[in-house]
C-alpha cells in the first residue's frame, strides 16, 4: 500500500508526550473503563448482528430440518425425525438437481478459472491505460446479475434469438428448426455456463493479477537460464508462484458454483415457477430449496436440503482444494 | 503454442527472456486479445441497450439489430407503469436498502477494525479468528430459518427484511483492519490517549481521516453487492408492494407472453446506477478487489 503515511493532522502534536496531571478520581476510573471496556463494545455490533441473522438461523435450520414445518398447514408440526433426510435419499427430484448443479458448476468453472489466468497475464503486462482495461473487465462483475441473465435469456431465445444466428453462420444450426436452449440438459447447461462465466471471469482475473504482481522479479531472472518463453513462463513460474490465491478461487468458485440460484431462476420463461425448465434440466440444488420452500411450502424438508447441500459444499471445496494443491506441484 | 516456447534468435528476443511480465512492453497481440475481451465483457450491456431503445420488430428481426432504436421513452413508460410491479418504488427501496447497508457497515465495521487492530484486550486474537471463520460459512444454509425468524418477528415483506441481516458483515471488519493495521502509527494512537482523549473520540478524529480510502472501496463494494442481491429479497419481499429493483426485474420478466423490449428496458435502468458508479470510483473498486486477493 502506498497511501500509507498521510498522516492524519488532527491531532496536536507540539505538547510534547506528558504524563496525565493526576485527574480527580472519578475521572480516572473512568479513563480505565474506557480503555478497558470501550474495544468490547466496538466490536459488539459484529458479534450480536452475526448471532442474530447469521448464527441463530444456522442452528436453528438444524431445528427445523428434523420437524414437520409446512407454510399452508402450520397446524400441523412436530418433530419428524429424520424423515426429512429420509425423504432426501429417495427424492428423484433432489438426485436431478444434485447432477444438474455438478454440469453447470463444472461447466462454468474451469473455463471461467482458465480464461481469467490467461485474461490476468495479458494485464500483468505494461500497459497504456492501465486502470482503464481493469475497470473494463469488471463491467460483467457490476451488472447486476438479473439484468445481465434476462439479457442472456434473450440472446438464447429459441425464436429470433442471437446465439442461434451466430450458429447458423458458421453452419451449426438451421434458422427454420433452431435449436431450443430451454429443451435439454446440456444446451440448457451451456447458457447458464456462459452466463455464470462472462460475470466472474474478469473478477478472478484481478484477483490473479493481484498475486501476479507480487510475484518477485528475479525469479523471472533465474528462469532465464533454461529459457523458457512466455507460454511456458506463466505455467512453469507464474502459476506455481501464485497457488494460494489460485487455491482460493477454487474454493470461493465452488462455493458460489454449487449455490447456484440466480442464473437458472431467471432463464426460465416464467421465474416464479422455479422449476428450472419443463422436466427440470435445469434445475439446481438452490433453486429446489426455494421452489420447495416457497412454492411447495414445506420448510421444514427444504431446511434439510439446505444442510445437505452445505456439507456436500463442504466436502467438494475441501476436495477441489486439495486437487488444485496437487496440480500446481505442491507435494509438500 | 509450439511456435510461442521455440526461442526465436535474435537480441530483442533474448533481452526479453528473463524479464518479468509487469516489466514486458504489451505489444499489438496483447491490445488486440484485451479489446477483445473488453468487447465480449460490454457486449451483453451494450445488445441490452439495443433491445432496449427497439420496437417489437426490430427485436424480432433476423439478423438481429445491433444499432440502438428510439424507443426507449416508450419502453420505459411501460416499465414504470405496469400493474404489480412496482418499479418506481423498486428503483427507490434499492436505493434506500443499499445506502442504509453500505452507512451502517462502514461505521460498524471501521468500529470493529480499528478495535482489532489497535487496541489491546482480552481475547482479541480469538474473536477475530471467530470472524474469519465466518467468511465460510455459506449464505444458503440458514435461509429457511432466517425466513421464519423474520416472520416472527414481523419483518418478512418490509424493507427491515432485506436491511438487518446486511448491517455489518465480517468480510468488512476484516479488511478494515488489515487497512488500519497498516495505515494509522501506533504512535499516534498513543499520544492522542496520553492527552487524555477516549477511544471513541480517537476513533473519529484519528483513525477516520486515515482510513477514508478504505472507507471509498468498502462502501463502492457493499453498494454493488447489496443493490445486486437477488435470492434473500425474493423470498422476503416477493408478492409485496415493497419490492427490491432486483424483484421488480424478476416478475418483469414473469407472465405467460414476456415483452423483451420491456424486461430490458427495465433491466437497463436497474444498471445505470452502478455502471455511474463503476465510471465514477472504478479504480478504488479494481484496488478494493486487488487488495483483497492479497490479503486472503
Amino acid at each position: 500500500m502506498s497511501l500509507t503515511h498521510k498522516a492524519p493532522p488532527v491531532v496536536p502534536q507540539d505538547s510534547e508526550p506528558h504524563p496525565p496531571a493526576t485527574p480527580p478520581k472519578h475521572k480516572l476510573w473512568f479513563y480505565r473503563f474506557d480503555t478497558k471496556r470501550t474495544p468490547y463494545v466496538f466490536i459488539s455490533p459484529f458479534f450480536i448482528l452475526f448471532a442474530i441473522f447469521g448464527l441463530f438461523p444456522i442452528v436453528f435450520n438444524g431445528i427445523v430440518a428434523l420437524r414437520t414445518w409446512r407454510l399452508d398447514d402450520p397446524d400441523r408440526n412436530g418433530w419428524a425425525g429424520f424423515d426429512n433426510f429420509e425423504r432426501l435419499l429417495h427424492d428423484e427430484d433432489f438426485w436431478n438437481a444434485l447432477g444438474n448443479t455438478f454440469g453447470i458448476f463444472i461447466l462454468s468453472t474451469v473455463p471461467q478459472l482458465l480464461i481469467a489466468l490467461m485474461v490476468a497475464n495479458l494485464l500483468n503486462r505494461k500497459l497504456r491505460g492501465t486502470t482503464w482495461w481493469r475497470v473494463g473487465v469488471l463491467l460483467p462483475y457490476v451488472t447486476p446479475i438479473a439484468a445481465s441473465t434476462l439479457v442472456f435469456a434473450v440472446f438464447f431465445s429459441r425464436d429470433n434469438g442471437m446465439a442461434n444466428w451466430l450458429l447458423s453462420l458458421v453452419g451449426f444450426t438451421d434458422l427454420g428448426d433452431p435449436l431450443d436452449w430451454r429443451a435439454y440438459k446440456w444446451s440448457s447447461w451451456i447458457a447458464i455456463a456462459t452466463m455464470v462465466n462472462w460475470k466472474w471471469i474478469g473478477y478472478n482475473a484481478l484477483l490473479y493479477l493481484s498475486a501476479m504482481q507480487a510475484i518477485p522479479k528475479d525469479v523471472y531472472e533465474a528462469a532465464a537460464v533454461d529459457g523458457a518463453g512466455p507460454w511456458r513462463q506463466l505455467w512453469r513460474i507464474t502459476v506455481p508462484m501464485i497457488r494460494p490465491v489460485v487455491i482460493f478461487t477454487v474454493v470461493l468458485s465452488t462455493i458460489g458454483g454449487l449455490q447456484l440460484f440466480n442464473e437458472p431462476m431467471l432463464f426460465e420463461a416464467n421465474p416464479a415457477a422455479a422449476t428450472g425448465g419443463s422436466n427440470g434440466q435445469w434445475q439446481t440444488i438452490a433453486q429446489l430449496i426455494y421452489k420447495v420452500g416457497w412454492k411447495d411450502l414445506n420448510l421444514g424438508y427444504a431446511a434439510a436440503m439446505s444442510w445437505a447441500l452445505f456439507l456436500i459444499i463442504l466436502i467438494v471445496a475441501a476436495l477441489n482444494a486439495f486437487i488444485t494443491n496437487r496440480l500446481g506441484g505442491g507435494r509438500r | 503454442m509450439t511456435t510461442v516456447t521455440a526461442p526465436p534468435p535474435g537480441k530483442r528476443r533474448r533481452r526479453e527472456i528473463g524479464r518479468a511480465p509487469q516489466d514486458t512492453r504489451g505489444n499489438w497481440s496483447t491490445y488486440l486479445a484485451l479489446t477483445a475481451v473488453l468487447a465480449l465483457s460490454a457486449f451483453p450491456l451494450y445488445w441490452m441497450f439495443v433491445i432496449a431503445t427497439s420496437t417489437d420488430e426490430a427485436v424480432s428481426q433476423t439478423p438481429p439489430s445491433v444499432v440502438p432504436g428510439n424507443q426507449l421513452l416508450t419502453n420505459l413508460r411501460e416499465v414504470f407503469t405496469m400493474q404489480d410491479v412496482y418499479f418506481t418504488a423498486s428503483l427507490i427501496n434499492s436505493f434506500i436498502v443499499a445506502s442504509v447497508v453500505t452507512v451502517s457497515t462502514l461505521f460498524f465495521c471501521s468500529l470493529a477494525g480499528f478495535a482489532f487492530a489497535k487496541l489491546r484486550f482480552k481475547g482479541r486474537d480469538p474473536l477475530m479468528f471467530v470472524v474469519i471463520l465466518t467468511l465460510t460459512v455459506p449464505n444458503q444454509l440458514g435461509v429457511v430459518a432466517l425466513y421464519i425468524l423474520m416472520g416472527k418477528l414481523g419483518w418478512n415483506g418490509t424493507l427491515l427484511a432485506v436491511i438487518a441481516p446486511f448491517l455489518v458483515s465480517a468480510f468488512g471488519v476484516f479488511y478494515m483492519r488489515q487497512f488500519i493495521l497498516n495505515s494509522v502509527p501506533d504512535e499516534l494512537v498513543e499520544s492522542a490517549r496520553m492527552d487524555g482523549a477516549l477511544t471513541l473520540r480517537i476513533y473519529w478524529s484519528i483513525v477516520v481521516p486515515a482510513i477514508r480510502p478504505a472507507l471509498a472501496v468498502l462502501g463502492l463494494l457493499t453498494f454493488v453487492a447489496t443493490w445486486n442481491e437477488f435470492q434473500w429479497p425474493l423470498i422476503t419481499l416477493n408478492g409485496t408492494e415493497f419490492p427490491t429493483s432486483m424483484v421488480a426485474l424478476s416478475d418483469l420478466a414473469s407472465g405467460n407472453y414476456v415483452i423483451y423490449r420491456r424486461v430490458l428496458a427495465g433491466a437497463f435502468m436497474a444498471t445505470i446506477p452502478l455502471l455511474v458508479l463503476l465510471v465514477l470510483g472504478g479504480r478504488q473498486i479494481v484496488r478494493g478487489i486487488m487488495e483483497g486477493a492479497v490479503k486472503s
